[in-house]
């Protein structure tokens, strides 16, 4: 059973569209003690940094998804703003306090690109990835500049590179939305499920 | 780089869709399910559904469209047509639309974009221009084309973007249906004047006309009859773009 964080802020129905595709069962929690300990559990997120880093607040979900991540040998998958929340801040939102998992701040893409990111383009693992590269389909108008130590990263160009996905033991997080990025994504969400390996 | 898209657009009336698809293996050719799963596999790097029914009764018939063609689809989903407010953008994106495109209610109500963008994200909130060349400016149409704005689709392209649009898709009314081409000069001066992407649409007949479209600044290219009508799948255009130097999503 895969656990989506419904934080009531992002829009998830192809999210489950896509596991259901899969052949997986999911559930929608807001239960701190299902989110610690679930095997698989999807921080999802598009929409304002703010909003989701309040809305984990009110509910009351901030150490369990930390927890998680830090401690925990379960898969989690941070998917888009998902991915971003992992960080400390954001320019988007400035007062609003990110997760802090990793100690970076997510910046606006810089002059000269369209904003947001709006459609498809090729994702590289630099490292030993838990899958090839690819082309995802990426909505989004901040990003992750460098990729964070002890992490595995893979990249992507828009105005000169930035991170587009980032592996740790069992937790993948991607910019891009592999419930969007057609075969490809669903290889890649597929991985996720049955256990990274790199 | 980001890939050059490739947009087919369904139009749905009473949940089949219109506007002569020729497909042949198709069993059911005015099935949009089945038909967004066909130019999925072709290659298609997103759809459009845009909703041309008129009455309260068949837009609930949509959001049951929209919900089978999302739970088949692993590609990004814009709905149009008929959106009026707020809620009725909700619903759509709760039935499974990845990006809302409003028209008509956005020149009315222009706090409509603020208030989409604000509430489900600049990335969903697509402003739909209809337009044609009246004299030295291109003037927006709205109700299907039907009623003249006193808006320049140049300025009102700007505005949208002021007032958190993530996306434009622009339609020259001149050009629709006519298979003469995308029409270049509004698209130029759209695109020089915001810095959203922007989706070209009205007039394809050809790879060459698509081709344009990007030169001269476009995104991604909508198009319907060209592949309707089975002249082309969505991956032959795809190869014959690449050969001509266009980047595009070349595995699916």
């Amino acid at each position: 059973m895969i656990q989506i964080i419904n934080t009531g802020v992002a829009n998830i129905r192809s999210l489950q569209a896509a596991f259901d595709r899969l052949g997986c069962t999911w559930n929608l929690t807001v239960n701190a003690e299902e989110i610690t300990t679930a095997s698989h559990v999807v921080l999802p997120g598009v929409g304002a940094f703010a909003a989701a880093a309040e809305a984990i607040d009110e509910l009351g979900l901030r150490e369990a998804i930390i927890d998680r991540i830090n401690h925990r040998e379960s898969a989690t998958l941070c998917i888009c703003l998902g991915m971003q929340l992992l960080c400390e801040s954001s320019e988007e939102s400035q007062s609003a306090k990110g997760l802090g998992i990793i100690p970076k701040a997510i910046t606006r893409f810089g002059e000269g690109v369209k904003i947001p990111q709006l459609g498809w383009n090729e994702v590289r693992p630099l490292d030993n990835g838990p899958y090839a590269r690819g082309e995802a389909y990426f909505a989004n108008s901040y990003r992750l500049e460098t990729a964070p130590d002890g992490w595995g990263a893979a990249e992507t160009d828009y105005g000169g590179t930035f991170i587009s996905s980032i592996w740790r033991g069992r937790t993948l997080a991607c910019q891009f939305h592999p419930e969007l990025s057609g075969s490809w994504g669903e290889s890649v969400l597929t991985q996720w499920i049955e256990g990274i390996t790199c | 780089m980001l890939k050059s898209r490739i947009i087919p657009c369904l139009d749905v009336n009473e949940g089949r869709v219109v506007k002569g698809v020729k497909f042949q293996n198709l069993r059911d050719a005015g099935d949009p399910v089945e038909l967004s799963i066909h130019y999925q596999d072709q290659g298609a790097d997103e759809l459009v559904l845009l909703d041309v029914t008129a009455t309260r009764q068949e837009r609930i018939a949509m959001l049951e469209t929209i919900e089978r063609v999302r739970h088949k689809l692993s590609i990004p989903l814009t709905v149009g047509g008929g959106i009026g407010s707020l809620q009725d953008a909700g619903r759509l994106l709760n039935a499974g639309a990845d990006k809302v495109s409003i028209n008509s209610a956005a020149v009315r109500n222009p706090e409509l974009i603020e208030a989409m963008s604000t509430r489900f994200g600049a990335q969903c909130t697509v402003v739909a221009i209809d337009a044609k060349k009246q004299g030295e400016i291109f003037q927006v149409l709205t109700r299907s084309g039907t009623n003249a704005e006193a808006i320049d689709a140049v300025a009102w392209a700007a505005r949208a973007e002021s007032l958190g649009a993530g996306e434009i898709l622009l339609t020259s009314f001149d050009r629709d249906g006519t298979r003469s081409g995308y029409d270049l000069p509004m698209l130029s001066a759209v695109t020089d004047a915001c810095s959203l992407p922007v989706i070209a649409s009205g007039g394809a007949d050809s790879v060459a006309h698509m081709v344009e479209a990007f030169q001269h600044g476009a995104h991604a290219v909508l198009a319907a009859s060209i592949f309707h009508d089975a002249n082309m799948t969505v991956g032959e255009v795809k190869q014959k773009l690449s050969a001509a130097g266009i980047q595009v999503r070349n595995d699916w």
